[in-house]
């Protein structure tokens, strides 16, 4: 699914520069399920936007499906990015001007589908996350658990082959949390990679597999017995 | 592009962004609003000035001089200084001959005569005239008509009297048309009254008679008081009037550089002046109403830019969803002219309405001081043209600003 190899990543900061990946090595397969767990400042932010194109890596490896990712222009990144990845971040990032339906068809709108299409898609992926009802409320009239649960409909519908998440449950209470990952666990039930972010124990051990960045390097990288989250909820 | 542009998702976008952001694009618009408002209400109003102003002098031969016969200043062929100069009927005729351009030339004399009418009386200019007056001075007639070839050659007694003349003769209601009045103690029949405008060569209280009745009767002879002078609309007045005062000290053995010998009032020169002073007005509303235009258009960028700086987050967003800079720069592009140019119909249409409420308060009855106070419809295009390459240009800057930042860094915006 994806390879990266001999990862490097450098900011520079006045003068100096800060070398926050030193050299990753990571390959993960399809319908996993992967932690990246570190403190803050080892790295794993950086990893997971070089992962999803965001950022760029200065040395190294990373290729995704197949398809060797270096030296993208923005249009091509960009593309790439609708066609292989779903973002859930920690402050959900709705478009609060967007009901919920037309936050979750805007991947589409970039794809280039027709609105009906779009409307429908949107729609199906709303229901899957059993937000139906609300389809045409603005994000500002949703609870927390409902706006992210509303931002992974809208990482789902352009049918991602990966599904990155930066902190998805940093910003709700333990319920939602659980509930959230629960809903996570059954996309990756069902097939989907998974790959996220957290500094959460308990969020990571739900996951399958655990990799452990300090200071830009891989300390540990391990395969869990997932805990379901259903029991929680 | 077109296929863009056709498409309603990209106004659903557009409007989106617009209409949930409210105070933020009704402040943009105010700017093109408010110049395109001030463009067109100031050319309007520059318009409607320079049509009261045509209208004004509409009833002259702009093309004229008027040449008048005064004292010598210099001793000449034995005659001294400070001799009186008469003009007479020959001279008039010899500077219609011999001066190139001329259309023609009026003779006039003048006087003043007490008149009566019954108990009714009053002390006003009399004008001999000849038809003629009527192509350099037009006469609107209320009633009547003016003197005409056959009361020349008849030397008729007929006069034709202002509205302010009537006004002081006449009883109200009064027909004045073939009453009879005594100019000098002779009887006069009057044949027409005309309307006082709003511009006048002398007093409004006048009375014109057949030149020829008036040279008999004040037994004048040959001598005129003036003359008229017209020139033909592709040569320059200017040159007529020395050319015709040259001939006239040549005829009347007065200095060639006597100045002061024959007085001159050239209605063209005082014309050309005030169509100088319309024509800068019309520059001054153009350069204000372009440079406001400008200034609106700016506004619109500057706050495009705060926008874009605003919604940095949100671009972060649609790009990881899958947005290229490409359609981020076209939707900001599309956002900066439509709002520009929905603005500027308002501002048209509200210019529309300050030319409307002119034309009630100044533009209505004959002393107007606007006329037909408009704006033609191919200035307004050209304006909305200009408008959409400004607000083009302009909605560039943010559109560029908007891509320039690392979508990562949009997203780590707080």
């Amino acid at each position: 699914m994806l390879t990266i190899s001999k990862l490097h990543k450098s900011y520079p900061i006045g003068d100096s520069s800060l070398h926050v990946l030193k050299g990753i090595d990571l390959s993960v397969e399809e319908g996993e399920m992967v932690a990246i767990m570190g403190s803050s400042g080892s790295g794993k932010s950086t990893l997971l936007n070089i992962i999803g194109m965001l950022d760029e890596a200065d040395e190294g490896e990373y290729i995704l499906d197949g398809v060797p990712i270096k030296n993208l222009t923005e249009k091509k990144a960009a593309i790439y990015r609708n066609k292989f990845l779903g973002f859930i971040f920690q402050s959900f990032n709705l478009i609060n001007y967007k009901n919920a339906i037309e936050n979750v068809s805007l991947p589409l709108y970039y794809q280039g589908m027709k609105r009906a299409e779009r409307q429908e898609l949107g729609m199906f992926h709303l229901e899957k996350v059993g937000l139906a009802n609300w389809a045409h409320h603005l994000p500002n009239e949703l609870s927390g658990g409902q706006k992210q649960r509303v931002a992974i409909a809208r990482a789902l519908a352009a049918n991602p082959k990966l599904l990155l998440a930066d902190e998805p449950t940093g910003a709700l209470d333990t319920k939602t949390s659980h509930e959230i990952m629960a809903f996570i666990q059954q996309l990756n039930d069902e097939g989907k990679t998974i790959l996220m972010v957290t500094h959460e124990e308990d969020i990571a051990n739900m996951c399958k597999r655990i990799v452990r960045l300090k200071d830009g390097v891989i300390m540990e990288d391990v395969f869990v017995e997932q805990v379901r989250a259903e029991q929680y909820v | 592009m077109f296929k863009f542009l056709t498409d309603r998702d990209t106004w659903q976008e557009v409007f989106d962004s617009l209409s949930k952001n409210k105070l933020r694009s009704i402040l943009t618009m105010v700017g093109v609003w408010w110049g395109i408002l001030l463009l067109i209400g100031l050319l309007g109003s520059a318009r409607g000035l320079e049509n009261a102003f045509n209208r004004l002098f509409g009833d002259f031969a702009t093309n004229s001089v008027f040449v008048w016969a005064q004292s010598t200043s210099k001793p000449f062929q034995g005659f001294q200084e400070g001799r009186q100069v008469k003009l007479t009927l020959t001279d008039a005729k010899k500077v219609e001959e011999n001066v190139e351009g001329i259309e023609f030339v009026v003779p006039r004399s003048q006087s003043q005569a007490m008149v009566v009418r019954n108990f009714l009386s009053g002390t006003f200019g009399i004008n001999g005239d000849y038809p003629l007056l009527d192509q350099v001075q037009k006469k609107k007639l209320i009633h009547g008509r003016f003197i005409n070839q056959n009361d020349i050659e008849s030397n008729k007694k007929v006069v034709v009297i202002s509205e302010d003349v009537y006004k002081q003769l006449f009883e109200k209601g009064v027909q004045a048309i073939g009453e009879l009045i005594q100019i000098n103690s002779m009887n006069f029949k009057v044949i027409g009254v005309f309307e006082v405008g709003n511009m006048n060569m002398g007093p409004s209280t006048d009375m014109h008679i057949p030149f020829t009745t008036f040279q008999q009767i004040y037994n004048r002879g040959e001598n005129i008081s003036w003359m008229m002078i017209t020139g033909k609309p592709e040569y320059n007045i200017k040159q007529i009037e020395e050319d015709s005062k040259l001939i006239l000290r040549n005829l009347n053995n007065v200095h060639p550089e006597d100045k002061r010998a024959f007085g001159s009032f050239n209605l063209g020169k005082e014309f050309a002046k005030m169509t100088g002073f319309l024509s800068g007005m019309q520059f001054l509303t153009w350069f204000v109403g372009i440079a406001t235009l400008i200034a609106g258009v700016f506004a619109i960028g500057n706050i495009l830019l705060i926008t874009v700086k605003e919604r940095t987050k949100e671009i972060g967003v649609r790009r990881a969803l899958g947005a290229t800079p490409y359609e981020i720069k076209r939707q900001i592009l599309v956002e900066a002219v439509f709002i520009t140019l929905l603005a500027g119909f308002f501002g048209i249409i509200s210019g529309g309405w300050i030319l409307i409420a002119l034309d009630a308060a100044f533009g209505q009855g004959p002393d107007a001081t606007m006329v037909n106070a408009s704006v033609s419809i191919a200035v307004v295009f050209i304006a909305l043209l200009i408008l959409v390459i400004l607000g083009t240009l302009i909605g560039l800057i943010p559109a560029f600003k908007a891509t320039s930042i690392k979508p990562i860094e949009a997203l780590r915006e707080e």
